[in-house]
């Protein structure tokens, strides 16, 4: 595809409504957890207001100039991955900058966020946001294994690096989804994904519990905000990626909300069900489960 | 002053020798400063009704009131609904709850933790130990007046009060956060000699520098 300067707002109008997307739908499914334990729970508009006092707060103070990039490398992962890959097949406006080789490219940007927030955390120097990086690499590298064999097996599989085509092959029902297609990668993938969504039994790197919050201790006022403005953007950017490889993609704003509402609400189930492992259980149990498959996906493929 | 508070020269891992001066090198001593609301009225009453509806509270309970705490987080009191959270680092938190009496070794920690909190940040005092000294009234080792040593913006009265008038207390500090009136902050940037001399009057080992962020 080529590059037209009209992207460029059709991009910044994707990130518009995805971020309002998942400023709701966290909150949402905040409200459906508390709803659970029989809770109120959160007001649906929780994070607008959590979001613009952390932008108003008057004061704030720096410990380097690698804890100012941090957040802003952080966002510049979720914004990436989102725009280099395509959010609604087909439509010319939300095909973003998506361009042959992305798929590369995006892998990249999921590790990319990490790699700036521990450059920050590590700089503020406060000793439970280096216990968290390190938790937080070390986990996020081993659950970024299994996802690269997934997304070569599919390379493999589809015979291009491009994802727009990938989601072209699984046009025309959804039996043409990789899901079904190649469950095996798909299941390496999904297993990847729980362990990159923060979420438990993978959350140890934040553990509210025994690290008070680990790598964002010592964030806050806008810092805070642009990292809170990246959690809802991230997890959603990498689940198009994963709907675009894997299921099927989406070629309208409805299926789009509905698909990624489903695929988030895996690793919250997930997350409700099993206890939090540690780092050296977590990165056994990606060795023993999720690896193997992804490797098993690539070698048939 | 502590022994590892004094300058001194050490030697590091690579053999380079250095000098350290802990209150000097470890923290940081500008005062706090005043910020005066800065945008237009309507910009501040938006950020007001955020900050008002976004209050996030620090996890760190000092007496026996710390208790009535935990029943706002259940399914019967449930705070989270009026968007009051807790937070476990003082950067990230809004509200410092003083949850009873105040014994002056957990002041001088209570007056790290308030510093480091950022701007507009606000105080409730619980029950009725932070208002006259309660029943540690006659007490050698406990604080009596907790509006000499931080500014507090909302008082709650009762020994121990209920959740529920916890949770009013909460509701007044939102009204007041609205109108714009919670300006403890700013007070204690303003007033910062009177409060650091009343806190040094009661803290008799003060090794901490004057201001640590
Ligand atoms: S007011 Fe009563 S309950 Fe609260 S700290 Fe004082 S003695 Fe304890």
């Amino acid at each position: 595809m080529t590059f037209e300067w009209i992207q460029i707002p059709y991009a910044l109008l994707t990130i518009f409504i995805v971020l309002n997307y998942g400023l709701l739908m966290t909150a949402l499914i905040a409200k459906i957890a508390a709803r659970v334990g029989r809770r109120h729970g959160i007001p649906i508009w929780q994070n607008y207001a959590d979001l613009v006092k952390n932008y108003g707060l008057r004061s704030s103070i720096t410990h380097g100039v690698m804890f100012y990039m941090g957040p802003v490398f952080r966002l510049t992962g979720g914004v990436g991955l989102l725009l280099f890959v395509p959010t609604i097949y087909g439509s010319v406006m939300f095909s973003n900058l998506s361009f042959a080789g992305d798929l590369i490219l995006a892998l990249y940007f999921v590790f990319f966020g990490t790699l700036g927030m521990a450059l920050g955390a590590a700089e503020s120097g406060h000793p439970y946001s280096a216990i968290g990086i390190t938790r937080g690499l070390s986990q996020v590298t081993m659950a970024e294994l299994p996802l690269a064999l997934a997304v070569f097996a599919v390379a493999l599989h589809y015979q291009t690096l491009s994802i727009t085509e990938i989601v072209a092959a699984q046009q025309g029902g959804f039996l043409n989804w990789t899901l079904f297609t190649n469950p095996l990668a798909v299941a390496a993938a999904m297993l990847a994904f729980l362990g990159s969504m923060m979420r438990p039994p993978f959350d140890v790197v934040l553990a509210p519990q025994e690290i008070p919050i680990g790598p964002p201790t010592e964030y806050h006022s806008s810092y805070l905000a642009l990292m809170q403005t990246n959690r809802v953007l991230f997890p959603i950017a990498k689940i198009v990626v994963y709907m675009n490889l894997f299921f099927g993609g989406a070629t309208s704003w409805p299926e789009f909300f509905i698909k990624v509402f489903l695929i988030y609400m895996v690793s919250v189930l997930v997350g409700v069900v099993f206890p939090r492992f540690r780092v050296e259980q977590s990165i056994r149990w990606f060795m023993i489960w999720a690896v193997p498959i992804g490797i098993l996906a690539i070698v048939l493929a | 002053m502590k022994p590892e508070l004094q300058p001194r020269r050490v030697t590091g891992p690579d053999g380079q020798e250095f000098e350290v001066d802990p209150l000097r090198d470890y923290y940081c001593e500008a005062p706090p400063a005043v910020h005066p609301p800065a945008y237009l009225k309507i910009i501040e009453d938006l950020f007001n009704w955020a900050r008002a509806e976004s209050i996030w509270i620090l996890g760190f309970g000092t007496g026996c009131g710390a208790i009535e705490m935990r029943p706002l987080m259940t399914p019967r009191f449930d705070a989270y609904r009026y968007g009051i959270q807790w937070r476990p680092t003082p950067r990230q938190a809004n509200l410092f709850v003083i949850s009873g009496y105040l014994s002056v070794k957990t002041l001088k920690r209570v007056i790290r933790s308030y510093e480091q909190m950022q701007n507009p940040k606000y105080v409730v005092g619980l029950g009725s130990c932070t208002i006259n000294g309660g029943m540690y009234w006659d007490s050698y080792n406990t604080i009596k007046r907790l509006d000499d040593y931080l500014p507090v913006d909302v008082y709650i009265a009762g020994c121990m009060p209920r959740p529920e008038s916890l949770l009013h207390g909460f509701m007044e500090l939102k009204r007041i956060i609205r109108a714009g009136q919670a300006e403890g902050a700013n007070d204690y940037a303003r007033n910062f000699a009177w409060y650091k001399d009343n806190q040094k009057r009661v803290i008799h080992d003060w090794d901490m520098p004057d201001y640590n962020w």
